[in-house]
């Protein structure tokens, strides 16, 4: 059964080639079944494919299907295959599950865009990319959809390429994108070279016997894959070009900046979690990273009067979250969270398009208002969801939430802790915020647009995306001791030996005549402590309510407190405006890149080497009036141009 | 009198210069009776080709030397070999519906392209300095005469004269290296040369240096590296189109193969003292060539900037000195005749009676007016930038690999930067054809042969992207 594991991606590029190239012939129904139906199979493909996987005994769920061999050159060999095991499944699920779900919400809400079918094409081949990512058994294959999903991005962004903000968001995410990518790409050719193969489950294998803990090697690696992560899942400092994507269709939105693209840096790093394991120094990065990056997005999340933009903030601040998590090694907690946040953020932002769709393509909150009766089913699913981001019991989202805020105090420190909590205050703020200014209290939207409730085909998915944020939850219930589903069955996946590993280290190192530092205080098992655990639930359950309340109270009780409060104080302005983080990267990289090229090709590739050549002239006379001969002007140059360089090499030789 | 012993010739390993050579001459001839009709010879110079192409895999066993080990056939040279042959081929495709409509009818210039590929093939398997030189100056001459076909056009003329001009002062920096080479060891021959340097019997180890010195400036000349790029953008686009395509790979290729075999198997050795050097030259090359072709507004410039990037990324595969080096760089050319072949396709396509339409503002709106010509002109672009998975990123990830596996961790970092920089204006292009509306209606000049060849290199594009392993095995 797992043997169909080569089907599930190649659907999605069969429903987009024909939506591709035919998409315009084949009339709006047929596109929308064909891209539906697409990922509709792969889903089912997935579907039988985890049941087979779940009847497998626990160790043995780890199958490899090679297709072919991609490429080989001497002792470089890297084949083109699947990894299916507990953890690409439990992405696999989610990517077609929940993308499908979104596919069907898109015939609704594309339903009204002449190129209907070029959406449909982008959409299923960024399914295909999506899936070769998370399905991949080596680093090369994962970086392939990587980048395909990146691409993607970039066109679906750019899709209402009339405005000139889509464009400059498109090339924004493609070219912040790429720093990340490029920092993975040199991992991949660093872990090549240490040891020899970029097979994932090889090099896992190896990474105790080939590495030293916490030295450099694995240090640099897992520095410029985390590197790597921070673009593609926006986190700081590479975080900038998230808000600016909200730019394409909400569905785009929902499905590849909330939901599943941006999760892949979690993944990813999750896929590589004994080379994580074996640099604390990095750990201890990815956690203040996460942290941070969780706290300052839900700050911005405050202050912002886009209904997208706010949620844009939502989901870099929650994959903050899982970040760290995975600095402080939950890797589980990560994935968790990841899940839950899947169902919950596409559910927040496929609501966020239907009162999009329903008031006429209006983004801003204090042009809505009052739309809970307009608007009856999307202000349900959509209130569902809110309770679940913001950590209300027994919703998703405070299962996985808790679980992270724990693994925060226990296995990392107090301060990531506090980040974490704070956190999780403003996010209940913010996100109610929201759900006020948009569905309750007086009506401000334009009198001329009648609000209406969205059709079926939109609705349906929202139900059910409601529906699982709700029992999301159950995957991961930890009040029973050695009981949560989740973390036995990412179990085999994740396991790791500190133990052997520390000791490996110290036999390498005493080879190499050195003599680590005690490793004994890292051996040191924290039980799982039940009655914290509890404690801190009740805690975070408090921190929620009370951000509720502070919404509640600062924009439905008294809806002008808020602006009498910010009124000329420079600390919003400062957060509003983003930390100027946009406007610093403008002016110290964007720019100077611009003007810096300008200057290099007409200063010294073209002018310099008059003024230059001009300078050198005087010095070698003797050749300016050899090169005169050549009558040309710019040939004279050229030549002389070429002397110089072989003075300047003669100089370097010598 | 002393009997002089004729050197050892395996004739059917020469077969695909033999072949062209008599092909070109009987282009020549034909074309005394062709009259205006041009398609004969055509025809002719491809049945040459092809049959040269054939031709290159007759020898049973290689390698196979011949000349007193001035001439060796082996792997690399035959795949080099299907490089010149196929991209010769495609100029000769291209310039069916060209030549006419921008007023070129000499018949030579077909004999021409045969006569530069012969001296391609020379060169890719030269293994002694003067045989190097033979092939450089064979290439060279027909490349002079090339760029200024277009008797009439002012910058044709203006960028042959400065091709010559400057590739003759070039030769002598060339020749004057390889004399001192030849003064340090005492002989021209590849193997040689090693040898000598391996026993530690030179002359005089400045002399070699020098001429070490001397010969990256000769090779440099011809790759069109940093410093001696200059002439690239002007000829560039002075020449007509598929002369500038074919420039930028068969002669470039066969310019770097004979670069890496005398650095890579003739003074490797001393690779310590000339890799700074060529490391210098790369990144300079690298850096110059892709923030050069940022600002530029016209299509060819901005590929005869980007094209002197690609150089610095395959001058790290000779800086690596490894034989997986030899096979990147092979993959690399193939990889990049797919692409500037595609890519000047379309520039042709774009091109209008009497006027090239050569800004790059005209490829605003493509994408909604031509949309399958757009998405090729996406392919190539993507695969220039060095994405994955067109063919591109797999060229780039050997050459860098080849490096990392030699230690040049930082000379590829710099690379790597560079090649997320070049994406900026190769997605310049891209995001012009989606994403604005064009200024004037495009009037597309559509010939069917040129859409063939498009069409083929967008296939190869992909496939050597997707499915790299039966040409890498041929590279090896």
């Amino acid at each position: 059964m797992l043997n169909l594991a080569c089907l599930v991606p190649i659907f999605p590029l069969i429903g987009s080639i024909i939506n591709g190239f035919f998409g315009l012939r084949i009339g709006k129904n047929a596109v929308g079944m064909v891209a539906c139906g697409s990922v509709a199979l792969s889903f089912l493909t997935v579907l039988l494919m985890f049941a087979s996987l779940l009847f497998t005994p626990a160790e043995e769920r780890m199958f490899e299907q090679v297709l072919f061999t991609w490429m080989a050159a001497g002792d470089f060999s890297v084949d083109f295959g699947f990894q299916i095991d507990p953890l690409s499944m439990v992405m696999m699920l989610v990517v077609t599950g929940v993308g499908f779900l979104i596919h069907v919400y898109s015939i609704g809400y594309m339903h009204e865009e002449y190129s209907y079918y070029r959406y449909f094409a982008y959409l299923n081949l960024f399914m295909f990319s999506m899936l070769l990512l998370v399905m991949g058994n080596n680093f090369l294959v994962m970086f392939i959809g990587w980048e395909g999903v990146g691409v993607c991005s970039y066109f679906l962004i750019g899709y209402y390429f009339e405005k000139k903000s889509a464009c400059d968001a498109g090339v924004k995410a493609f070219v912040v994108n790429r720093v990340g990518d490029f920092a993975f790409l040199l991992a991949i050719m660093y872990i090549f070279n240490i040891f020899g193969t970029i097979d994932f489950s090889d090099v896992m294998h190896m990474a105790p016997e080939k590495l030293i803990f916490g030295a450099e090697p694995v240090t640099i690696i897992t520095l410029l894959l985390f590197i790597g992560a921070t673009g593609k899942s926006a986190q700081i400092p590479l975080y900038t070009w998230l808000p600016d994507a909200m730019e394409g269709p909400t569905p785009v939105s929902a499905l590849i900046h909330a939901a599943t693209m941006v999760t892949a840096g979690v993944y990813m790093v999750v896929r590589c979690s004994v080379l994580f394991e074996m640099a604390p120094l990095i750990m201890l990065t990815v956690a203040f990273i996460g942290g941070a990056t969780a706290l300052m997005a839900a700050t911005i999340g405050m202050t912002q009067y886009d209904i997208k933009r706010v949620l844009a903030y939502s989901t870099v601040s929650q994959i903050g979250y899982m970040f760290l998590a995975c600095g402080v090694g939950a890797y589980t907690a990560a994935i968790f969270h990841l899940v839950t946040h899947a169902f919950f953020k596409a559910c927040l932002f496929l609501g966020s398009g239907s009162v999009i769709h329903g008031i006429h393509g209006e983004q801003d909150m204090r042009k809505m208002g009052g739309l809970k009766e307009h608007q009856p089913i999307t202000y349900i699913t959509f209130l569902i969801s809110t309770f679940a981001i913001a950590g209300i019991f027994p919703l998703s989202g405070f299962f996985s939430k808790d679980e992270i805020l724990y693994h925060a105090l226990m296995d990392g420190n107090i301060i990531l802790w506090g980040m974490g909590a704070t956190g999780a205050l403003l996010t209940a703020f913010y996100m109610f915020r929201l759900v006020f200014m948009t569905f309750w209290g007086e009506s401000r939207v334009d009198p001329h647009v009648h609000p209406h409730e969205s059709p079926k085909v939109m609705t349906l998915p929202l139900m059910i995306l409601a529906g699982l944020a709700t029992v999301g939850g159950l995957l991961g219930i930890p009040l029973v001791h050695g009981w949560h589903a989740l973390h036995n069955w990412l179990e085999p996946v994740l396991h790791f030996d500190l133990a052997a590993t520390l000791e490996h280290s110290r036999h390498m190192l005493h080879a190499q005549g050195e003599h680590p530092a005690s490793w004994a205080h890292l051996l040191i098992e924290t039980e799982h402590n039940v009655w914290v655990e509890i404690a801190l639930m009740l805690l975070s359950l408090g921190i929620a309510i009370t951000g509720i309340v502070g919404a509640y109270f600062c924009y439905v009780k008294n809806p002008d407190l808020p602006g009498k409060f910010i009124k000329g104080q420079w600390g919003y302005e400062l957060v509003k405006n983003k930390y100027g983080v946009d406007e610093l990267y403008d002016a110290t990289i964007v720019k100077p890149t611009v003007v810096g090229s300008f200057f290099l090709w007409k200063t010294a590739d073209q002018k310099g080497i008059d003024g230059g050549v001009n300078a050198v002239a005087n010095v070698i006379g003797w050749f300016s009036v050899q090169a005169r001969v050549f009558q040309s002007g710019f040939v004279r140059n050229y030549a002389l141009f070429m002397v110089m360089g072989f003075l300047v090499l003669l100089i370097l030789m010598f | 009198m002393e009997h002089i012993p004729a050197p050892a010739i395996d004739f059917i390993s020469l077969a695909p210069a033999l072949i062209l050579s008599v092909f070109g001459m009987l282009v020549l001839l034909m074309d005394l009776f062709a009259g205006k009709n041009k398609n004969l010879l055509v025809f002719a110079s491809l049945v040459g080709l092809v049959l040269a192409g054939v031709s290159a895999f007759a020898p049973k066993a290689l390698p196979v030397v011949s000349f007193g080990g001035s001439y060796v056939v082996d792997h690399l040279s035959v795949f080099f070999t299907l490089i010149f042959v196929f991209s010769s081929a495609l100029t000769i495709l291209l310039s069916i519906e060209y030549n006419p409509r921008n007023g070129i009818r000499a018949g030579e210039y077909y004999a021409l392209i045969l006569f530069c590929t012969v001296g391609m093939i020379l060169l890719a398997s030269a293994t002694d300095l003067i045989m190097i030189f033979l092939g450089i100056e064979v290439v060279s001459i027909c490349l002079y005469v090339l760029a200024g076909i277009k008797r009439g056009d002012v910058k044709s003329n203006e960028a042959a004269l400065k091709y010559f001009l400057l590739g003759a002062f070039a030769t002598g920096f060339l020749v004057y290296g390889m004399t001192l080479l030849y003064g340090a060891t005492g002989t021209t021959k590849l193997a040689g040369i090693a040898e000598v340097i391996h026993s530690g019997q030179t002359n005089s180890d400045t002399l070699l240096l020098l001429g070490t010195v001397l010969l990256i400036i000769g090779f440099g000349f011809k790759v069109a590296s940093v410093p001696f790029h200059m002439w690239a953008p002007d000829v560039y686009e002075g020449a007509p189109s598929p002369v500038t395509a074919f420039m930028a790979v068969g002669p470039k290729a066969a310019a770097l193969v004979a670069f890496y075999r005398v650095f890579a198997t003739a003074i490797p050795e001393i690779g310590t003292t000339w890799d700074t050097l060529l490391m210098v030259v790369a990144v300079a090359t690298m850096v110059i060539g892709n923030f050069g072709a940022i600002v530029q507004t016209n299509i060819k410039r901005l590929l005869a900037y980007s094209s002197i990037s690609h150089v610095g990324y395959l001058l790290i595969a000779i800086i690596a000195r490894n034989s997986l080096g030899g096979s990147a760089i092979a993959y690399y050319m193939m990889a990049y005749a797919f692409m500037i072949f595609g890519t000047f396709g379309i520039v042709i396509l774009l091109g209008e009676k009497n006027s090239e339409n050569l800004e790059i503002k005209n490829y605003a709106g493509l994408g909604v007016k031509q949309p399958a010509i757009a998405l090729c002109m996406t392919v190539f672009m993507l695969s220039l930038g060095g994405m994955p998975p067109f063919a591109g990123f797999i060229a780039k990830f050997y050459i860098f690999g080849a490096a990392i596996k030699e230690g040049y961790v930082v000379l590829v970092v710099i690379a790597v930067l560079n090649s997320v920089v070049s994406l900026y204006y190769y997605l310049k292009i891209v995001v012009l054809m989606y994403m604005k509306d064009s200024e004037r209606e495009l009037e597309l000049s559509m010939g069917p042969i040129t859409l063939a060849v498009v069409a083929i290199a967008v296939f190869g594009t992909i496939e050597m992207g997707l499915f790299p392993d039966p040409i890498l095995q041929l590279t090896q």
